[in-house]
This record gives C-alpha cells, structure tokens and sequence, in this order.
C-alpha cells in the first residue's frame, strides 16, 4: 500500500500506509490526523482539507485541476505553491512516499 | 463552562450530518462533560450526499461502505463521544430527560434534536409496490442500487435535485429513464429558470425523457406486487421495474411537537437556535430559523446548514458565542459531469444576470433592487467560491457594475478588497 507521511503542525511525523483509490485526506480523516477537518467530507466544497506538500515530493503529483485551483484561493491559511486540497489527491502507488503537512487551521 | 461543577450533559438525537458535527465541534470547542449522540440508524455517522450519485451508479462506494463514514469508530472513542443505538420516543421536558424505544432513558442539562427528515410518500395507490424506493438513508441507498442492476425501466417522480441525481445515475447505468414532474419545469423551487433549462436540456441530451407537467395517479404491479408501470393522469402508461420517488421531504418533528414545542414546517427555533424551552435546541433539516437579515422563517435541507447550525449550537454550549444564526446558505449538486452550485438565498429577485458565454459553464446571478442575493453555479466553481465570499459580506454588487464588460466576480471581490483604485493610477 502506497505510505503517506502526514507532519503535524508541532512537526510529529505520521507514516500512514493509504489504500490506493483513496484519497489523501481520507488516509487523514480515518488515522485521526488531527487538523484535516474535511467539512465536505471530499466534494471539493470547503477547502478544510489544505495540505502543504513537501517540496521533496511535489513533484509525484499531477497539477491541481480547475475546481480545486479555485478552491485553494480559499483555504484559512495562505496558499503556497505547494498547496493542495488533500481530497482531490487520489492515492496510487506514484504517490507512495508523499509528504504532506498540516496547516496551522482550516477554517 | 466555569469553575469545578460537572459541565451539564449534552444528548444529541440523530446522528446525521448535524448531530454529528454537534458532537465534534463541541469537543472542538473544549467541551468536557458528557456527550451522547443517539442514532437510530445502525451505522457510524456517514455522508448522505454520495447516495444519490456515485454510490448508485455500482461504481462508487457502496452504501453503508467506510468511504461514507464521517470518521472512523476510533474518533468516537478518543473524543469520548458516546455513540448510542437507538430510536427516542419521548423527551420529558420538565425531568430533562429522552427515552429510547427500548426504555433506556438518558438525562440532559442540553438537548439538542438533529432528527433531519423523511421522505414525502406518494400519495396513490400502488406506492408500496415491490421496486418503488424512497431514498434518505444508507439502507434506502442499498436497497435502490440492488433494484437499479437489476431494472431496465426507471421512472423518477419528482425533477428536485435527489430526483435528478437518481435519475443521471440510472441513466449513467444504461436504464432507460423518464422524469415525470407535476410542475412545467425541473427543480422548480430551488433555481431561476435559466438554470432549471439548462438542466432540462442536460438530462435530455443525456436521452433521459423529462415529462413536465404531468401527475402521476397509480403504480401498478404485478401479481407478484412488483411495480411494472407508472399512470399518468392523461392516462398514459409509463414502462416501470423502477420507481423512484422524489417529492420532498418532511421534517421530523414529532418528538418536539409530542413535549409540547411549537413546531412548524420544522421545529420553530429563534435567532439562536433555541426552540421554546431554554435547554432544548433544534438543528438542520428539521429546523425552522429566522433568517436574520429578513426574519422570515427557513428551512432549508443541505450539509452546510446541518453543519453551520451545529457550530452555533457548539459554541453557544461552551460559551464561546451568543451570536445569532447569520451563515450564508449555500449548496452543491452533482449530475452527470455537471455541478451545480448555489450561493445565497433566493427570496424573490427582480433581475438575472449571466456570466460566461459557455452554455455548459455559467452564473446566474439574481438581485433584488440594488443587491445581490443568491449566485447559481453551473460548471464555474470560482465563481462559487467568489460569490460566497461576497455574498457572506453583504453582496456589494450591483447590477448596473455585473454589466460592466470584463467583469468578474473574483476581481470584484478583489476590488472591494483593496479598496477602489486611486485615481492617479488609472484604472485598465
Ligand atoms: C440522497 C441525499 C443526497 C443529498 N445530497 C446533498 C448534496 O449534494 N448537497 C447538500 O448540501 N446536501 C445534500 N443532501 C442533504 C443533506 O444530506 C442533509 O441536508 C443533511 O444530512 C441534514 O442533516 P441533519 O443532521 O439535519 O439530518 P440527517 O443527516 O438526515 O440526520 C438525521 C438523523 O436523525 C435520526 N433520527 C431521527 N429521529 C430520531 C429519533 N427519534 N431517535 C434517534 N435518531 C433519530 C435519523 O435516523 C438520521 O440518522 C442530500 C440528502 C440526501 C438524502
Ligand atoms: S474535503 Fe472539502 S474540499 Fe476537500
């Protein structure tokens, strides 16, 4: 199963093996990562699931689509080039190894 | 929440969207008494959302599938949320306490009701059929994808957003679908009529029948009381293995009304979310509240209601806010590859306006007088996002600047920001 590391926002690191299919921000919901709230539960509607990618693996990812590009003008913390809505980040074996850091808040 | 005393508990009934987020953002917001969220649905609390589309398609999650959980058992256990199974048939108001089915009783110092709604029956003979299905729950969601595998026939009543979603989901399937609609156009309630078009003309395209202004008078079956027809009031007999009914829905408020609160179309709630008695509140789609801003009574049935009225009721609880119940609504439905989004309340408007030349991907955007009200997004979800933001600041808009050529509402938003250019710079 692809590994996804999630980093807190006191730097505590937290390697979570995600199934592939699904996303990033339910390998978070369903660990108890603290700080992914997902109020729309994955339909791309509320922007709470920001993750700031690590630079390091950026580059695993495809570009943001048109509806998250426009959502991530939206999240509660700034928007950084590494920014990602972590439901729109489906899980597939090319992402194994991503890094993925929480954000102070969501909303 | 002060000093040493036991903070009073808090017993949520229903564990949907609403009471869920109820106990969440309690807990969010440092609540340490006792929390009890009560379901009568066997199931950790889940998105409704995906049942009437990727779910019944065969394709997404099945219902009653993880995916749909909220958050995992897990969650429940480290906030300390006591998650009960049961169905309340009674509140005590005066001894502050609910009492399950099966005699179980649990004391309040709060009560928060989140009992959503029911579907609407159709009311004509042959609606308890074998094929016919109402949708609200996980089980309902099962049961309607194992009748979909196996139809070839489905008939959808009522062209509201569930009835279109199961209607593009068993068209995406390969049924052959038709839409009876009593009214002249679909989603006739929620959306300007530009919109309502828009989606008469996706789902025609899809090759689903859409029949307007059509009543439906009877099911019929089989002698096996399966469902094998639709009858229209012309007369006209519609093929059916599969009937789905979407007419709307019902609030819940038998509970409420039974310990004597005033009820309505919902449970009659204030500004604050309060319903009559001081230690009962009422949220989401079973509520009624006033709209601050016009005071009229609402009641409207979306995730972000169910979860903004859970917030205020959280914060209020721990004393973190007194306010009044001001979120700007807003809603999203998904239909082939279409999304549609809606920002705001349409409460009567005098002028539409669109933006964007695409026919596949617009704004409808509807004022009253001077102001902007509601924004409906087809396909254009910055727009969506913008109109929130604007909306959510009064909706500082008028029509005569959404006129204005070039105009967007991303760049609107930005001006009202910044503030209005100095002059010296020029503007364009
Ligand atoms: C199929 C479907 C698709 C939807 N799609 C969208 C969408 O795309 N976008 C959107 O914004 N909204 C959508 N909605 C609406 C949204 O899901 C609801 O508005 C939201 O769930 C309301 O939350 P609630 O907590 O008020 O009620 P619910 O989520 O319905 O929860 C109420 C719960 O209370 C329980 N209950 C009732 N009475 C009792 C009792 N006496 N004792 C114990 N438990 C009780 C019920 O069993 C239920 O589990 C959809 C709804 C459905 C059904
Ligand atoms: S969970 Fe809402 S946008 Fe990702």
């Amino acid at each position: 199963m692809p590994e996804i590391t999630y980093v807190g926002v006191d730097g505590t690191r937290r390697r979570i093996d995600v199934p592939a299919g699904t996303s990033v921000m339910r390998g978070a919901v369903f660990n108890d990562i603290d700080g992914i709230v997902a109020q729309c539960a994955g339909n791309a509607q509320c922007a709470t699931c920001h993750v700031y990618v690590d630079d390091t693996t950026v580059d695993r990812l495809e570009p943001a689509r048109p509806d998250e590009d426009d959502l991530l003008d939206f999240t509660a913390c700034p928007r950084r080039p590494t920014s990602r809505l972590s439901c729109r980040l489906t899980v597939t074996a090319a992402l194994d190894g991503l890094i993925v850091h929480v954000p102070e808040r969501q909303k | 929440m002060t000093g040493d005393a036991q903070p009073p508990s808090v017993v949520i009934v229903g564990a949907g969207q609403g009471g869920y987020e109820t106990a969440a953002s309690l807990r969010e917001h440092g609540y340490r008494g006792r929390v009890t969220l009560i379901s009568a649905e066997d199931a950790l609390p889940y998105e409704r959302p995906p049942l009437s589309k990727a779910c019944l398609k065969g394709d997404g999650a099945a219902p009653g599938d993880e995916q749909l959980w909220l958050r995992p058992p897990t969650y429940y256990a480290r906030q300390s949320i006591d998650l009960v199974g049961g169905t309340v048939t009674a509140v005590d108001p005066a001894a502050r306490t609910v009492r399950l089915r099966d005699g179980t009783a649990y004391d309040y110092g709060h009560l928060v009701l989140a009992t959503g709604a029911r579907p609407r029956p159709l009311d004509v003979p042959g609606a308890a059929l074998r094929g016919v299905h109402t949708l609200r729950t996980a089980r309902d969601a099962a049961a309607l994808r194992a009748s979909l595998a196996a139809a070839q026939y489905a008939v959808v009543v009522g062209a509201g957003f569930l009835g279109l979603e199961c209607a593009a989901a068993a068209r995406e399937s390969g049924r052959a679908v038709t839409v009876v609609e009593a009214l002249d156009r679909p989603l006739a309630r929620a959306v300007s009529a530009r919109t309502a078009e828009h989606f008469t003309r996706l789902h025609r395209g899809e090759g689903t029948r859409l029949l307007f202004g059509q009543q439906v008078v009877a099911l019929r079956g089989d002698w096996h009381g399966k469902v094998t027809a639709v009858e229209l009031a012309d007369g006209r007999r519609l093929p059916a293995d599969l009937v789905v009914i979407g007419v709307g829905v019902t609030p819940r408020t038998e509970l409420a009304a039974a310990a004597g609160l005033p009820v309505g179309d919902g449970v009659t709630v204030d500004a604050r979310l309060l319903t009559g008695d001081p230690h009962i509140s009422a949220i989401g789609d079973c509520a009624a509240f006033p709209q601050v801003r016009s005071g009229k009574r609402l009641r409207l049935e979306s995730v972000q209601n169910a979860v903004g009225h859970a917030r205020l009721v959280a914060k209020r609880l721990t004393g973190a806010s007194r306010a009044h119940y001001q979120e700007l609504p807003w809603f999203w439905s998904d239909q082939f590859a279409t999304t549609v989004q809606i920002a705001g309340h349409d409460d009567g408007h005098d002028t539409e306006m669109v933006l964007g030349d695409d026919p596949d991907a617009f704004s409808v955007l509807l004022f009253r007088g001077e102001g902007l009200r509601a924004v409906e997004s087809v396909n254009r979800p910055g727009d969506h996002m913008a109109a929130r933001r604007l909306l959510d600041g009064g909706g500082r808009l008028k029509p005569g600047e959404a006129a204005a050529p070039g105009f967007t509402l991303k760049g609107h938003l930005a001006r009202l920001r910044d503030g209005p250019a100095p002059a010296r710079r020029g503007v364009s």
